[in-house]
């Protein structure tokens, strides 16, 4: 499979079209035959970090790479950023809005999910200028 | 577990998915949060949920569940049931609460996503 780079545009509190980009990772994955395992992976951690933009962030875009040994995803948005990023990785902190928790979201889950499910964790934020999320797995 | 017998267990009724229910669940999983369901679940589980959007069709999806019931009656609006026979998940609705829906399939023998060591 040759070397691939893709990228995904996702807008900021679209709940309705939320999530529609990690299955389309999802299906992309699959279609080049990863293994399950590395699939659920990556799913989760695309649609956790996805969601996160859609919630908190401001629009933005994911870009996929994907090449036989290894799959890395890169979400940047143009969102608040992240005040203490410490804070946001801990088990049960969130800061998700009314409609988000309304919706089954905002269980201050998603980055510890993230970090569960990776290989490799890196988030760049500074407060006003968005956030940068990087997600490597080894396949 | 096959599908019918879920169905039947639950009195449910199969919004999509008539084809699917000789498909065996192995273990079921309960939540209304999105995360809950994201980590414990994937091929083979059985969800159920009380909540009703179009979120909790794509969450099952990217978990790669088997199967989705919804808890007290909740009927899916139209997007959910498109979306959900698109990716060919199997969506039931049960008029039993969460909590009666999954007493009454553990006392026929299914089981939870528990890891060993909780147990």
């Amino acid at each position: 499979m040759p070397h691939l780079t893709k990228n995904y545009p996702i807008k900021a509190r679209d709940y309705l079209k939320a999530g529609e980009v990690s299955i389309q990772v999802q299906g992309l994955l699959k279609s080049i035959g990863f293994t399950p395992e590395l699939i659920r992976r990556v799913s989760l951690c695309a649609y956790e970090a996805e969601m996160n933009v859609v919630m908190h962030g401001g629009d933005g875009e994911l870009t996929l790479d994907v090449d036989t040994d290894r799959v890395s995803l890169e979400f940047r948005d143009g969102g608040p950023g992240i005040e203490d990023i410490g804070l946001a990785l801990q088990e049960g902190y969130s800061t998700a809005s009314e409609e988000a928790r309304e919706m089954g979201f905002g269980a201050g889950m998603g980055l510890p999910n993230i970090q569960k499910n990776s290989d490799s964790l890196e988030i760049l934020s500074e407060k006003g200028k968005g956030t940068d999320v990087k997600i490597g797995f080894i396949a | 577990m096959k599908l019918f017998e879920v169905r039947d267990i639950l009195k449910a009724k199969v919004t999509y998915g008539e084809e699917k229910l000789d498909m065996v669940v192995q273990a079921g999983a309960g939540g209304d949060l999105m995360s809950d369901i994201l980590r414990g679940s994937k091929e083979g589980v059985l969800v159920l949920s009380g909540l009703n959007n179009i979120q909790l069709i794509r969450t099952a999806v990217i978990a790669g569940v088997s199967a989705l019931v919804l808890v007290r009656g909740k009927e899916p609006d139209e997007e959910m049931k498109k979306q959900a026979a698109e990716h060919g998940l199997p969506l039931l609705t049960t008029p039993f609460t969460m909590f009666t829906a999954c007493g009454r399939l553990f006392r026929a023998g299914l089981r939870g996503v528990d890891p060993k060591k909780t147990l």
